[in-house]
Parts: C-alpha cells; structure tokens; sequence
C-alpha cells in the first residue's frame, strides 16, 4: 500500500486535482499538499496526492556524485 | 528530464557495492535497519542484501502499517464492516490482515459484508457521494506519507458537510517506532545506523531525524527507493560508522528538505491530534505515536460514531512477527514462515504486505532457498 511513484504533472484540472503522466499512463491525482507545484514538475505521487516535488538538478547531481563514489571498474 | 532508468543502473550498482565493501572495515560488523517496508521491498526486490560483504547486515525495522496494525483494531474494522447499511473500503492489502481467528475483512466481505477496495481516499469519498443510502467508512492506516491524503479528504468531506462519510483512523508516526526500537529494552538490536524513509521525510522533513542522530549516536540516512539510491544510502552509512559521525545525511536529496512539506504538515495538524498511547503489533503501547481526528471533526470519525473502544492486548501465537518488527528474528526463524504462513495465506501481518518482511522474503526467493537448501 506504500507504494509511490514519481509522475510529471501535464495539466491542472478544477478542485485541486491535475493529470500527471508516467510512461505514457495518465492518471488524475490530487495536487491539495503541493499548492506550488507548476506544469511540468515531477512530483511523487502516493494514494493518488501529490506528496512533494521532486527536483531534476537534485537528481543529476545525485547521480554524479554516485558515479564519484562508485569504485572504479569494470574489472 | 529526469532519467529514472539511471537509477537502476547494474554496472553502477555493481561498482558502488564494490566500493561499499572496500570500505567497509574487515576488523568489525555493520548492522543497518531500514526502517521502511518499502526499503525492505526493495533490498529483497533488486537483492542488494547479496551485492554486500558478509560482515554488513541489513535489518528489518517496522515501518510497514499493514505488520503493525494490532489484531484488536482489525477485528474493529471487521465489526464495523458486518454492520447494516455499512460500506467499508480500505488499501488492497490491508483488507488481508489476518484478526483474531485469522478472520480479515476479505473473509467478512466473502460472508456478505460490504468491503471494497480503493486506491486513494478520494475514492472512499467519491463512494460516499455515490451511496447516499449508506454509511462509508474508510478504514485509515498508514504512516506520514499515508496521513496528508486522509486529512484533506476528512477536510473536504466536513467542507461539503458529507454526512454519510466517516474514517476509522489508525494512522501512526514514525519517529516513535523508531525510539522504540532503539530504545532501552535489554533484548534491543544491535545498531550501527537507521537507513531513513524518503518518502516519509518528504512530508516530515529531515530534521524528525535529528533526535537520533544527536541523543542515540545514530547515523541515519535518509535514502531512496532506486537500487543505486540504496547502495549509495549503505555506502553513506558506512563512511559515518568508520568516521564515528552520528549526524542526518540526506541522499534522496531530489525530494527530501530539511523542514519537508509544510502544506501537509499543516493540514495533517490542522485535522489530527496525537493519542495518548496506540498500540502496535510487536512494539506494544507507544505514547504519542498514533493519530486520531481532533473533536472538531468527531461527525467524521468512526470510533465516535460505532463506538469502537481500545482494543484488547494482543494474542500469543507461534507466529514471530514481533519479533521480526523489531529487528531481533528473521523471517526464516519463524516456524510458520513459508509452511503455514505464505502469502496465499497469511498468518502474521509481515506476509501480508508485499512491503513486509515475511512477504519480502518470500516472494524474492531468497527465504524460500533457504527451506530448500535445510530440506536438502
């Protein structure tokens, strides 16, 4: 039941509500817990709420700085 | 763009567990509990367990709902489903915990309850405005993550004044599992860091976890659900343990601040309050560690309106799930598991989330290579 997805937000619709997109599915989730998210932004989604933002230049540095620490190879 | 893929990378991962066992000291051991039951999922989904050296272990902590709701507030749940003109709908997984007499709410839907499904508490809402002749309940659990959506869906429902809606709310906190554990029993595990829910600190922030790292000189990560964000997690901790640091690191720092969601914490407080003590399946009554929805919102809570008391302590049984929860039993030390405890048919709570240990395991192969390798 835990489970949660990051999905890109590609249109707002009324009532706090907004279609995100993964992978070519859509799905109609609510954007209430982010007031600031804007189109375009990824967010993770959980029992349809988008619960925070996710941010892409976190993400690349994230996987830089895992190229860095992983060991030399391959073997 | 972010390229999600990327953080599936095998020859990545392969490197960062080769780099984790090179630093790792060969002089001592390393016990890491992830506290999450989506961690846990994960470690056993992509087998980061067998990428590490032998002197790394990983543990399973309790942050799985489903495992940790008592056998008392299933049987509620089941005596409010068997109500006339009651309509009971939960998660998936939640309707398959075993209550007392290993009867769940899918055996209760079987004998004629009315018990459904739903993926989000939207849809518990949206089945209200579509049944205005019955009474539906939403049976809440979960933890931070799962609580925000259950408050704006109590906030909505008091807003269009639904009258035929309530929530029997069983949601609970994760800091206090989490000094559970740690905590002062004699029989605790043995620690040497707590790989932290990302999720769970989108919403909460990091700083919920300072209190580990400052008063139990723990190191804690809060990690990632990709293979690679957990390899770097382990390698994180490891570099802490060999430095003796004991500080909050964040590697998921694509989601995670340090002070998390406010909207949703605001919201979250705004509709919930703390109950004196809940109960947990193998923790016992923890103070301040579950929620319920404050008076103003009493119309909406099921516990006022079917008059659901505490629930009675808990039955002693073969099964090891309490133990398991807190970190002291593996799976494969259990006498149910994988005999009169599957998947198909659950016994304790940890094989009934496919995020539990038990079910983790089990599913994975590597507990089931076990009880081959002993019938051999």
């Amino acid at each position: 039941m835990c489970l949660a997805l990051p999905m890109r937000v590609i249109e707002f619709l009324p009532g706090e509500m907004a279609v995100a997109e993964r992978d070519g599915i859509r799905k109609e989730i609510s954007v209430t817990l982010v007031p600031e998210v804007a189109i375009g932004d990824y967010v993770i989604v959980h029992v349809g709420f988008a619960l925070a933002k996710l941010d892409p230049a976190e993400a690349r540095r994230t996987l830089a700085l895992i190229a860095e620490m992983a060991a030399p190879g391959p073997r | 763009m972010i390229a999600f893929d990327a953080f599936r990378d095998g020859e990545t991962a392969r490197r960062l567990a080769a780099a984790i066992a090179a630093e790792a000291q060969p002089g001592r051991s390393y016990a890491f509990m992830e506290f999450c039951g989506g961690h846990t999922h994960a470690i056993c989904r992509y087998a980061i367990a067998e990428m590490l050296p032998a002197n790394l272990r990983m543990v399973h902590g309790p942050g799985c709902p489903v495992c940790v709701l008592p056998v008392g507030r299933v049987d509620a749940a089941i005596a409010i489903a068997e109500r006339t003109g009651v309509t009971l709908c939960s998660f998936g997984d939640v309707l398959r915990i075993p209550g007392s007499h290993r009867r769940s709410l899918l055996s209760a839907k079987a004998a004629g309850a009315d018990v459904r499904v739903v993926y989000s508490p939207l849809d518990a809402l949206a089945l209200a405005q579509a049944l205005p002749d019955r009474q539906v309940v939403f049976f809440a659990v979960g933890f931070e993550t799962t609580t925000p959506p259950t408050a704006a869906v109590l906030a909505r429902a008091r807003h269009l004044g639904i009258g035929n809606f309530s929530v029997f709310c069983n949601h609970v906190l994760t800091p206090p599992a989490i000094a559970a554990v740690l905590g002062e029993a004699a029989d605790r595990p043995v620690l040497d860091g707590i790989l932290g829910p990302a999720h769970v600190a989108a919403v909460t922030g990091a700083d919920a976890f300072a209190g580990f790292a400052r008063d139990a000189r723990m190191p804690v990560v809060i990690a990632g659900f990709e293979p690679l964000d957990l390899l770097q997690a382990i390698l994180m901790l490891v570099r802490q343990a060999n430095s003796g640091a004991a500080r909050v690191e964040i590697q998921f720092s694509r989601g995670v601040t340090a002070a998390g969601n406010r909207a949703a914490q605001a919201l979250t407080a705004e509709v919930f309050e703390p109950r004196a003590h809940f109960a947990w399946r193998g923790l016992g009554q923890l103070a301040e560690s579950g929620l319920r929805p404050r008076p103003g919102f009493a119309a909406w809570n099921a516990e006022t309106r079917f008059e659901i008391g505490d629930p009675p302590p808990e039955p002693r049984t073969a099964c090891r799930c309490a133990e398991i929860l807190r970190g002291l039993a593996q799976p494969a030390d259990c006498p149910l598991f994988g005999s009169a405890c599957t998947p198909e048919s659950p016994h304790g709570a940890c094989m009934v989330s496919s995020e539990g240990a038990c079910a983790a395991e089990w599913s994975y192969g590597r507990g089931r290579r076990r009880i081959w390798k002993e019938l051999r």
